[in-house]
């Protein structure tokens, strides 16, 4: 009978899904963050962050900041911190290497940072100028006192991105997210 | 293009400037604007920066954001600025009515052997920022042009900036505590109250 009415729903299509579609990943985020009391969200775009970015210029709770450069999101969260206000930074790959001396402030004031990074220069890549940094990314990160999570699979995301909010805010380190190419998908030019 | 020379001192145009604080929020940018914004009084809200090169105006905006309420001042030099140029366009885009970036344009870098800045060549970074959005926005020479800017820069809706032309006279060094540490919880405690440590 239910599955009878979904599919009169769905007009003359047939097969019809039999329950409503899951938040997709960026969807999954954007709750994450909402749950998480986050306020500002700097950003230079990247494709992968595209929706999410979209979803947080709608939401009235968020105040969404362009960026020039990534290394201004990490300024940023000071103050955000300063403020009694908390932050997320969301960026390409090859914005981490923008990020590395403003990143000793992060680590001498002992600041929350979350950031979230999806990946160029992995899996399926076809631009050789995209490889270097996404193979400096981890290491630079860490280098600079940036505890580093990655998540591959979509459906793991959001969980990733939950446990590494709770870690930055409550102990008070920089913690990134890298949401790997085979997530994100590798990026096409179509002619 | 003609070049003015700077006259007024650096000392006493911060000192002018935080005379009138009230309640504002004030982050230095590193060098020679820490120890003249600790020489007018190290206070418990002034966040004096020892690193992060090009950060102080955006810490100012995170502050400002998280703090609508709260007058926020950065104080920082022009070498320092023209680090994070693009803040300008950041804080443009964002317009906070609550943000003042005040620049002591010496027009050299101080700390490293008073090598010259663009700034001495030209680069006008009040127009910058008047270009980018800024409500108000320009160059300060005299004591008359900074007395008719302290209400731009303290009470009327902003986000303003001044360049504020000082000379290249250094004043003795006045340090602020170092530990970035205790200046990010001393700032947030008194701020916050105990909500600093939940």
């Amino acid at each position: 009978m239910r599955t009878a009415r979904r599919k009169s729903e769905t007009g003359s299509r047939g097969t019809a899904h039999e329950a409503p579609a899951a938040p997709s990943w960026p969807e999954q985020i954007h709750e994450v963050l909402q749950e998480s009391g986050v306020r500002q969200v700097a950003y230079v775009p990247d494709s992968g962050h595209a929706r999410l970015i979209e979803l947080i210029r709608a939401d009235r709770h968020m105040r969404a900041i362009p960026l020039t450069t990534e290394e201004e999101g990490v300024a940023l969260a000071v103050g955000a911190w300063l403020g009694g206000e908390r932050s997320v930074l969301l960026m390409q790959s090859s914005g981490a290497g923008n990020c590395i001396n403003m990143l000793g402030m992060i680590q001498e004031c002992r600041v929350p940072l979350l950031t979230l990074i999806t990946m160029r220069g992995q899996w399926g890549e076809f631009n050789p100028w995209q490889v270097p940094m996404a193979q400096a990314t981890v290491p630079a990160l860490t280098a600079s006192g940036v505890i580093v999570q990655t998540s591959d699979d979509a459906g793991d995301v959001a969980a990733t991105v939950a446990a590494a909010a709770r870690l930055a805010f409550s102990t008070g380190r920089a913690v990134a997210v890298l949401i790997g190419q085979r997530v994100v998908g590798a990026k096409e030019f179509r002619k | 293009m003609k070049h003015r020379k700077p006259t007024l001192d650096r000392r006493e145009v911060v000192a002018g400037i935080l005379k009138q604080r009230g309640d504002a929020l004030v982050v230095a940018g590193l060098g020679a604007p820490c120890w003249d914004t600790t020489a007018a009084g190290d206070h418990p809200l002034n966040f004096p920066t020892w690193g992060g090169m090009g950060g102080a105006a955006m810490i100012g905006l995170g502050l400002a954001l998280a703090q609508p309420k709260r007058r926020v001042l950065v104080i920082t030099g022009d070498g320092e600025l023209l680090m994070g140029l693009g803040s300008l366009a950041t804080i443009a885009v964002q317009q906070p009515r609550n943000l003042a970036v005040i620049v002591l344009d010496n027009e050299h870098y101080g700390e490293t052997g008073m090598q010259q800045t663009h700034t001495r060549f030209g680069v006008d970074l009040g127009a910058i920022a008047k270009a980018s959005g800024f409500r108000a926005a320009g160059t300060v020479y005299t004591g008359t042009q900074l007395a008719a800017w302290l209400p731009k820069l303290h009470r009327q809706p902003g986000p303003a900036f001044a360049a504020v032309k000082v000379t290249t006279e250094t004043a003795p060094i006045i340090l602020p505590p170092r530990d970035g540490a205790h200046l990010k919880n001393r700032f947030r405690e008194t701020l916050l109250g105990a909500k600093a440590f939940e």
